[in-house]
């Protein structure tokens, strides 16, 4: 028995490519729900429902948490000394007129919201996430400065906000803080979370 | 193969036993000269183990709930209380692993020192080295992972800090922060795969690495303090003229090094478990609360060399946030020690035999690592942040110097064999 060495048949490597492509095909298809698996859940993504909150329990100067999509919402109730300071402030921030910040439009104006002395915002730093402390008291007594006129710093890495929320030139955070959509529901009641009618 | 036993005979025949025993063990020679230095191999690979059994028995008592309980607690943070407070033995078993975190750590860094005081990233041991700074991120990422577990304070605003770094990353940065938590902020979504990745996918990664990493040891052979190849001067029988094998010469050795590591370990286990608030910090003994931020954030200590370099960036550049610049510099910071090998071009491997200049610069890489870690674990002044700017470039200058200092140094010819008393 003698044995002969055939011609290799090249073409049919072809076949070996056209395998793997579609094995490979199938194997980054599969990937995909396992990777989609990482987004939030439909239940994650319902959770965002609207809160109220009573504004008549604020009282002028003070201010109120409360609590939406897991993130603090603060609810400060300004006192005319408090929005007189955001006129003090203007030239030493970054962005006064909140062009870059986000915000819904009823909230862009100086005092960053619907009513003057009611400031809705994310109490969560536009730099990495902290929560800034409030500093409300005024001058050396702050620890921020004689002339510090009140607002927020934040404890990580030491952003500092105006009692409307803008940040400070020269500052870790890069805008304001964010203003959440919110209505009246009533003079008192607010519902944050929503604003159309 | 005379004076097996039966039933080796009949394993080698079917599994190389003894084979894999004489290649690994009784057969693979490493230089008679390895000082106290190289313990810290065999002991990053008894913390890994202390940290998989430690770590397995915690798994059946914690529960990965970022939900209140009745009491108004997180389930996970009460489950660690139970582990403490009313499983048998639980607060040992924890108390080792957390423990073990900060030991790993440790070990790990001198290791990774010795590496670079004897040059044990040249060739033929680059490969080597790069799986070492694999296992070194891979160890990052389980620890990080981990430090979110027992849902404290600093665990959550840890957690919020670092994952919003990632946003930081231009146009997909936002959504890709979204698809790591697995929610708008850190949640239960975020705290169940994080376990998942620590319990499961990060420590078989470590496993796979770990393994290759020794295998690629025993082919390129151990270096040594005085850098040079025992392989080049071998008996007629093809052994190493000053080699030994490993076992039983260094397995007896490593024991004692097992021994004094002890000591140590179960002293902190027993006696300060929370170092001072270094390895377990305060604020994580109160439970996670998404309203409201601890006044001072800090990493544990391991990491807050990187994280000073992180915080050191404060300029933005080519219209990009310096937020986006200070993670890309924290994350070189660690990549470029896997390049080390192309960036030594010294004639010599040892720092015995390198000259002044690499004795000064990684003189000065040590203190402005220490600096660095220091300032990590501090709140930011101004002052602070320049002495840390400092710091962050003479940590990327010895890298980034070293094609140029390594080749001008005046070096000593290293000897022909190895030195010992």
């Amino acid at each position: 028995m003698t044995t002969t060495i055939e011609p290799m048949d090249e073409n049919r490597r072809q076949l070996l490519v056209a395998t793997s492509v579609v094995g490979g095909a199938g194997a980054v298809a599969l990937a995909a729900p396992f990777v989609a698996s990482f987004a939030p859940s439909e239940r994650a993504k319902a959770a965002g429902a609207p809160v109220e909150a009573d504004l008549s329990k604020v009282a002028p100067g003070e201010m109120m948490v409360v609590e939406w999509r897991g993130k603090p919402i603060w609810i400060l109730h300004r006192t005319p000394a408090m929005l007189e300071s955001l006129k003090k402030v203007r030239e030493k921030l970054a962005d006064p007129d909140s062009e870059k910040s986000i915000q819904p439009a009823y909230a862009k104006n100086e005092h960053r919201s619907i009513k003057p002395e009611f400031l809705i915002v994310e109490g969560i730093c536009t730099h990495l996430g902290c929560s800034p402390s409030a500093k409300f008291q005024v001058g050396e007594a702050s620890g921020l400065g004689a002339d510090w006129v009140g607002g927020y710093l934040c404890p990580c890495h030491g952003s500092m906000f105006d009692l409307a929320g803008r940040v400070f030139k020269s500052m870790p955070a890069p805008t304001n803080l964010p203003v959440p959509p919110h209505k009246y529901l009533s003079d008192t009641r607010v519902l944050i979370g929503e604003d159309k009618a | 193969m005379t004076g097996k036993s039966g039933l080796l005979q009949w394993i080698d025949e079917r599994f190389p036993l003894s084979a894999t025993v004489e290649g690994h063990l009784t057969g693979y020679y490493a230089p008679k000269n390895l000082n106290f230095w190289y313990f810290f191999g065999s002991l990053a690979l008894l913390v890994f183990v202390i940290q998989i059994v430690t770590g397995i028995f915690l798994v059946m008592n914690y529960k990965p709930d970022g939900t209140l309980n009745a009491a108004g607690v997180p389930i996970a943070f009460a489950s660690v209380e139970y582990i403490m407070r009313e499983v048998p033995g639980g607060w040992f078993i924890r108390y080792m692993h957390s423990t073990g975190a900060s030991a790993f750590f440790i070990v790990v860094y001198l290791h990774m020192f010795r590496g670079m005081m004897y040059g044990s990233y040249r060739k033929p041991r680059e490969l080597l080295w790069i799986i070492g700074v694999l296992i070194f991120l891979a160890l990052i990422a389980e620890a990080f992972m981990g430090y979110l577990l027992p849902w404290g304070q600093m665990s959550y605003w840890g957690a919020q800090v670092i994952i919003n770094l990632v946003s930081a990353i231009p146009v997909i940065g936002p959504d890709l922060a979204i698809f790591v938590r697995g929610d708008y902020v850190i949640s239960d979504a975020t705290l169940n795969r994080f376990f998942s990745l620590h319990v499961i996918a990060v420590p078989l990664v470590l496993l796979i690495l770990v393994a290759a990493h020794i295998v690629a040891l025993h082919e390129v052979g151990s270096n040594n303090p005085d850098g040079i190849e025992i392989k080049k001067k071998k008996d007629a029988t093809g052994k190493p003229l000053d080699g030994i094998p490993f076992h039983p010469y260094y397995t007896v050795k490593d024991m004692v090094g097992v021994a004094g590591f002890s000591i140590l370990f179960f002293a902190v286990v027993f006696f300060a478990p929370e170092f001072g608030g270094y390895f377990l910090e305060a604020n994580n003994f109160i439970p996670a609360d998404p309203l409201k931020t601890p006044p001072h954030i800090a990493p544990v200590w391991y990491f807050t060399p990187f994280y000073s370099i992180l915080r050191a960036v404060t300029y933005p550049l080519f219209g990009l946030d310096a937020k986006f610049w200070g993670v890309v510099a924290m994350f070189a910071a660690v990549v470029i020690i896997a390049f080390l090998p192309w960036l030594d071009r010294s004639p010599v491997k040892s720092i015995r035999y390198k000259g002044p200049i690499f004795k000064v610069a990684l003189t000065i890489f040590v203190i402005a690592f220490l600096i660095l870690g220091y300032l990590g674990v501090l709140p930011p002044t101004p002052m602070r942040t320049l002495v840390a700017q400092i710091c962050s470039v003479l940590y990327f200058a010895f890298f980034l110097l070293m094609p140029w200092y390594s080749k001008i140094d005046r070096c000593q010819p290293e000897p022909e064999r190895v030195t010992w008393k």
